[in-house]
């Protein structure tokens, strides 16, 4: 099988059973995402497959040749930090750091998904969408952090949102 | 996860000829299949079928794709404007990664999530017919009031299907020989009955291909209601799908659909009978309530949930009617 992640080409002969979470950290050595249920259940593995925010335990390697898919290793490096990594160093969004790469991941395609227009769950107005906390909380319902890093996440992500002008 | 071979569908055709379990998103089969409550022996990959787009329909109606994904279902401006409940149904469901990848097929086809369905240690009618039902008799919080079985008190867990049955959607298939059918959503779910792991009128190796949304209704107001353990990322306790419109002063129009009640969305006619051509107030809505939860049956933990959705029904017929909550 064939795969592009982080902008490499990868070649690996893997067992058709194996996720695009383990293809990464069990094959190709991006151990950056976390595996914490394996399930869809908290968020820790989340990736970006074209450019949108996925499970990456819940969904087959092999379905996956074709796409483009980054990881936190490719979001940006130590010396040279993607913003919303910068803004979760700063705001301490983390405390053990397990959940911290799928809760990047997650951030950036939800940013995303607000410049799109896309609504939530909280949004009164469908066709009005703008970013205030208990919007960042819903959108970012599916990665949950053991250590309850939750009011320091927020902050980060509303920086980073602000100077991106991200939505309203 | 047990072994299983692998085919990529590039057209439907060939993806009906296959001759194995389809997958989509892969969020709801491939969570079974690790815990090898689902075993399939090949999977016939259908996410790049060109089965992704939303189209206009003649009657002013919509027609979806079953590989349109949940999150762009949602977020599409024909859906918020002519069918709000769907919008709303879909983003009160599962997470935003989830319903990145979850399909409009897929989810219609999700399986239940009762905890001894997922236990392949417990007896379980539905993953192993005959074996019994732990539920019954056991811990069944999330449980069936209506149209349960001696065999199985399941529920469908789904939110965008209850609003697909409040719009009256029309589920399109194509079955292997080629042979295409449209199926009305309340003739596609089955109830448990005798034989709990059939869950609709699919038969095996038949492709949903699209849903079709009628013309919305006029004047209709539209409200998904969903009651759960917690804010997000939960599946319902109970929730309603309304669309309901009043005209001088009067229902004119109700279509009421019910999550976490039964072995299928729920819908029927007596609540909505209770109704139309009445003024909205408390002795309509008692009426509607009393009707949706005659018969209803509680198995012990689940209980909660007849007086739940009866408040639950009365405050969304509230909003749904403009009557100010007292
Ligand atoms: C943690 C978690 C929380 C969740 N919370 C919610 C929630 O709150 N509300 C909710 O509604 N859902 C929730 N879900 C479920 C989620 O919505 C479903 O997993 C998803 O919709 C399934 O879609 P899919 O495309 O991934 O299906 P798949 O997993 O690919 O397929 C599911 C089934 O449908 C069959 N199938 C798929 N497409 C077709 C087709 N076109 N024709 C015929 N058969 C087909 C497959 O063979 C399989 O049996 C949750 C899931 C998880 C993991
Ligand atoms: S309720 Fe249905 S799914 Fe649950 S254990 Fe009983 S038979 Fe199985
Ligand atoms: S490891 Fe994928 S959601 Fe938990
Ligand atoms: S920082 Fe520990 S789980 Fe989130």
């Amino acid at each position: 099988m064939h795969f592009t992640i982080n902008g490499q080409r990868y070649e690996a002969d893997v067992d058709i059973r194996t996720s695009l979470l383990d293809l990464a950290r069990e094959h190709l050595g991006l151990t950056g995402s976390k595996k914490g249920c394996d399930h869809g259940q908290c968020g820790a593995c989340t990736m970006l497959v074209n450019g949108r925010r996925i499970n990456a335990c819940l969904t087959l390697a092999v379905m996956h040749q074709d796409d483009e898919i980054v990881t936190i290793e490719g979001l940006g490096s130590v010396e040279n930090l993607h913003p919303m990594q910068d803004a979760f160093v700063r705001h301490d969004g983390y405390q053990c750091g397990y959940c911290t790469p799928g809760q990047i991941c997650s951030a950036v395609g939800m940013l995303d998904e607000v410049a799109k227009g896309w609504p939530s769950h909280v949004t009164g107005d469908l066709t009005d969408v703008s970013l205030d906390d208990a919007e960042i909380s819903e959108r970012m319902s599916g990665n949950i952090c053991r250590c309850a890093a939750y009011p320091n996440i927020v902050d980060a992500i509303r920086e980073v949102a602000a100077k991106e002008e991200v939505s309203a | 996860m047990k072994p299983f071979d692998y085919a990529r569908a590039d057209t439907v055709e060939a993806a009906v000829a296959g001759g194995g379990r389809f997958i989509a998103g892969g969020t709801n089969l491939l969570d079974l299949m690790k815990l090898q409550v689902e075993t399939p022996e090949k999977l016939v990959d259908i996410s790049r079928l060109d089965l992704n787009r939303i189209e206009e329909r003649d009657d002013g109606g919509l027609t979806i794709g079953a590989l349109v994904p949940n999150s762009d279902l949602a977020a599409d401006p024909r859906v918020i404007e002519r069918y709000e409940v769907l919008s709303r149904a879909l983003l009160a469901g599962a997470s935003g990664q989830l319903r990145n990848k979850a399909t409009t097929g897929g989810n219609l086809l999700q399986r239940t999530r009762c905890y001894y369905f997922y236990d392949t240690a417990a007896a379980c009618n539905k993953r192993e017919p005959g074996s019994g039902c732990d539920a019954i008799g056991g811990f069944n919080r999330i449980h069936a009031i209506l149209g349960t079985s001696e065999q199985c008190i399941a529920t469908h867990p789904g939110d965008m299907p209850v609003a697909m049955r409040a719009l009256d959607a029309t589920i399109v298939t194509q079955k292997a020989d080629g042979d295409k059918r449209r199926v009305p959503i309340g003739d596609f779910y089955r109830l448990p009955g005798d034989t709990p792991q059939i869950e609709n009128v699919l038969e095996p190796g038949e492709l949903i291909t699209h849903v079709e949304l009628p013309a919305p209704v006029a004047n209709a107001r539209h409200l998904y209601r969903k009651v759960r353990d917690r804010a997000s990322y939960a599946f319902a306790l109970v929730s309603v799908a309304g669309v309901v419109a009043v005209e001088d002063g009067r229902i004119a129009h109700a279509a009421l659909a019910f999550g976490g009640l039964a072995h299928l969305p729920w819908r029927n006619p007596a609540v909505e009978q209770a109704l139309v051509g009445q003024q909205p107030g408390t002795a309509a809505f008692e009426a509607a309530a009393d009707a949706l939860v005659e018969g209803a049956r509680g198995f012990g933990h689940n209980n909660f949930k007849i007086p739940l959705v009866r408040r639950t029904l009365i405050a969304s017929l509230r909003d749904l009617t403009g009557e100010a909550s007292a």
